[in-house]
């Protein structure tokens, strides 16, 4: 594992990482049943690669972002570091890999502390740093201002005052701040329109040029995750449902959830013809789990065995993995 | 993918023009100058505590320029603006202004001097007392909303129970019982460090398991502390212990602090919470801030503004309390002038002498009717969805 590891340069890889929250209801708080939010969820992300993350929502994708921050406890699994699996981490021993990661929020309102000024928002993390740039913290301020594109002058300002890209640029801002070498972007665009979001998206590629940056990317929209993404993973109800090179994912998808969420975003290319039909889409209840394939009371192609097997990550070619045994079965005669 | 690559433009660096600068303050200011209300109570306010501060150097020394204790018997009872006769008087006992300007009280002490005196002993125990509440609150209030989720061992809690008895008895002369209690406790506490280092969890599981079970969590247990004291009457509850204590302005503002400070923990619990679970929390805690860091730089100047709405208008019910308390005789001792005394002896004259009930009175209504109005009004700034109703 270790050498395969070292090998494919992964900064990050998670292997069946669980969250269950607990339904608690009643006078006395008694648990009533669990909320599989993440449920044996793995993935990896390659040294200054991309992998994008993508699914509807509710279907536990902030919360995977949270449990790598640790900023959720989970309840099972591994989250291998640079080669440290740091879920089982103390505070004390998370130190030197707390500001490995970052984080990039999808509400850019709620982001940022309204009572402090941008500069000392940033500063906070300068800070963290320690002696690096006790001299010139300013310095690096303007330094990394001007990296995210604002002028130095929005350094005296508060939150407030800005708009919502200026906003998310702040945020970046304070991601980099600490130097990080992963950083976690939890939808940073669905909450901005569309030609901010190609500035906020052509600000992360170039960031990722300039300083190696790995990123894992959370979205909605498979057309950003598609142009920015290196690798996908979809995501539904807690399992990932299918992981592929972004190519992959776009040419040649197999499992059905990804088809019919392919075949849900407004076609960018008229002359590319997807060759699948929508699901009879109602959106699933997220806490009720049936057994068997959490995607069976949608998928137009369930037969009586997704009902009981229990589903497993099956490989279809290399580096395409799909949970569908139908789609194992027959890739060789998926539509390519 | 093409139209993508085509949408995302290359106006990649253009700003677009950033707003006035307008600070926090200044925001402040235009929309609190808006209510006049607002305005006329700190405008009260202002003054009431410059009447406070001055009346204390003025009223107080070895010969102090208003007298407040300096008893005229042949000059009981004269109306506000009476003229001091100054045949019976001695040159030092004329009254400053050479006018009794609110009169005198049946010792023909002046009331004017007396009121002054007063304003001080409301202003410091309304702040003071308010102050602790405060203190206590946020204290109480931001260990129940950020560290709320832990749980306490149920041997943590015998201990301390164990500890206070232990404590209690020795107060009350049971030493030697006092002493076993509390140095068992210490035994207990040496045993369980060294039960931690050699793992015996075959010998007494049970006991042990109940021991380290979790009793309660921070959260209930501060909650249900506030839910207790706030069962009792607060009034009657400052009373009772107040007729245990020795009477003293200081006593007075300790006790109204302590059975005071349940609203502040209830507001500043729940700002936590909210607060806890935002954006810039997790950033924070992300960056890798300390906890001390994250509480006192992130959260708390967040939480502060409702806490000082609830202190305005808290400054308010303890001046009333005090009143309410040097009314009944239980406040202040006598020789010193509170509004609450004077308005208690006035009382006996209400109608040879209804200045002496109505001065105080008026005075008491008007500030406590300022800081309300000015704590009604901060709150309608420092919460914009109020603000708009306007
Ligand atoms: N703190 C919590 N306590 C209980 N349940 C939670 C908690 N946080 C998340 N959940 C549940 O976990 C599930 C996944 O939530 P999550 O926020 O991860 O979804 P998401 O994929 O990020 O959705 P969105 O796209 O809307 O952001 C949801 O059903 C949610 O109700
Ligand atoms: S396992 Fe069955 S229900 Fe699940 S996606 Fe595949 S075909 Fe559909
Ligand atoms: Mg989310």
């Amino acid at each position: 594992m270790e050498s395969k590891n070292k090998n494919n340069h992964s900064i990050l890889r998670i292997e069946g990482l669980k969250k269950y929250f607990p339904i608690r209801r009643g006078f006395l708080q008694k648990i009533h049943g669990w909320v599989k939010a993440v449920d044996g969820v793995s993935f990896e992300i390659e040294q200054g690669k991309t992998m994008g993350l993508v699914g509807e929502s509710g279907c536990g994708k902030t919360t995977v972002a949270r449990l790598i921050l640790k900023l959720l406890e989970s309840d099972a699994g591994k989250i291998i570091f640079q080669g440290h699996d740091i879920r089982r981490f103390s505070e004390k021993e998370m130190k030197p890999y707390r500001k490995e990661i970052q984080i990039i929020f999808q509400d850019p309102f709620g982001s940022l502390n309204p009572r402090m000024t941008i500069g000392q928002s940033i500063e906070e993390g300068i800070r963290i740093l320690g002696n690096k740039h006790a001299t010139n913290r300013k310095e690096r301020l303007e330094t990394l201002l001007s990296m995210v594109g604002m002028s130095s002058d929005s350094s005296d300002r508060y939150p407030h005052e800005f708009s919502g890209g200026q906003r998310q640029r702040i945020g970046i801002a304070r991601a980099l701040s600490v130097e990080p070498s992963l950083i976690v972007c939890d939808e940073p665009v669905s909450a901005l329109d569309v030609s901010i979001q190609a500035q906020i998206i052509n600000l992360l590629k170039d960031l990722q040029d300039q300083l190696g940056l790995s990123y894992l990317f959370i979205s909605h929209d498979l057309n950003v995750v598609g142009y920015l993404c290196n690798t996908i993973s979809v995501m539904y109800k807690g399992h990932i449902m299918e992981f592929a090179s972004s190519e992959d994912i776009f040419n040649h998808p197999h499992h059905p959830y990804t088809i019919s969420l392919l075949s849900a975003i407004p076609d960018p290319d008229p002359d590319i013809k997807w060759h699948v039909k929508p699901s009879n889409g109602h959106i699933g209840d997220s806490d009720v789990v049936p057994e068997g394939c959490k995607y069976q009371d949608r998928c137009t192609i369930a037969e009586t065995a997704c009902l009981k097997d229990k589903m497993v990550f099956e490989k279809v070619r290399e580096n395409h993995f799909v949970r569908c045994w139908k789609a194992a079965k027959n890739h060789g005669s998926s539509p390519d | 993918m093409n139209m993508v690559e085509k949408k995302l433009s290359n106006d990649f660096y253009i700003e677009s023009p950033l707003p006035p600068k307008r600070t926090r303050m200044q925001e402040f200011q235009r929309h609190f100058g808006q209510n006049r209300l607002a305005i006329l109570g700190l405008f009260i306010f202002i003054l009431f505590f410059c009447c406070a501060v001055t009346g204390l150097f003025l009223t107080s020394g070895s010969r102090p320029i208003f007298d407040p204790a300096m008893v005229r018997l042949q000059e009981k009872l004269r109306p506000p603006l009476a003229k001091p006769n100054l045949d019976s008087l001695q040159p030092q006992e004329v009254p400053a202004l050479g006018v009794y300007l609110m009169g005198t009280d049946d010792l023909g002490r002046d009331v004017f001097a007396r009121m002054l005196q007063g304003a001080w002993v409301s202003l410091t125990v309304g702040f003071v007392a308010v102050g602790i509440s405060v203190l206590i609150g946020i204290f109480m209030g931001g260990i129940a909303g950020y560290f709320g989720q832990h749980h306490i061992r149920t041997d943590h809690i015998l201990f301390t129970l164990a500890l206070i008895l232990g404590t209690g008895l020795v107060i009350v002369n049971y030493t030697f019982i006092g002493i076993v209690i509390i140095l068992l406790c210490l035994a207990y506490i040496f045993y369980s460090c060294l039960a931690r280092h050699e793992s015996t969890e075959k010998e007494t599981p049970v006991l042990k398991a109940v021991l380290h079970s979790n009793a309660v969590s921070v959260d209930t247990l501060i909650m249900r502390i506030v839910d207790i004291m706030l069962c009792f009457p607060s009034f009657f509850l400052i009373l009772t212990v107040v007729a245990l204590l020795p009477a003293s302005i200081y006593n007075i503002m300790i006790v109204i602090g302590l059975t005071s400070w349940m609203g502040t923990t209830r507001f500043v619990r729940a700002e936590f919470l909210s607060l806890r679970e935002q954006d810039f929390v997790a950033a924070a805690k992300a960056l890798g801030l300390s906890n001390f860091r994250i509480i006192f730089r992130h959260i708390m100047p967040n939480a502060i503004a409702p806490v000082l709405v609830s202190a305005t208008i808290g400054i308010a019910s303890a001046i009333l309390t005090e009143a309410g308390l040097s009314f009944l005789g239980f406040g202040v001792p006598p020789p010193h002038a509170t509004w609450g005394n004077i308005l208690s002896n006035g009382k006996n004259f209400i109608f040879d002498a209804p200045w002496l009930t109505f001065i105080p009175g008026v005075a008491i209504l008007i500030v406590v009717l300022s800081f309300n109005l000015f704590g009604e009004g901060l709150r309608d700034v420092m919460n914009p969805k109020l603000r708009e109703r306007h």
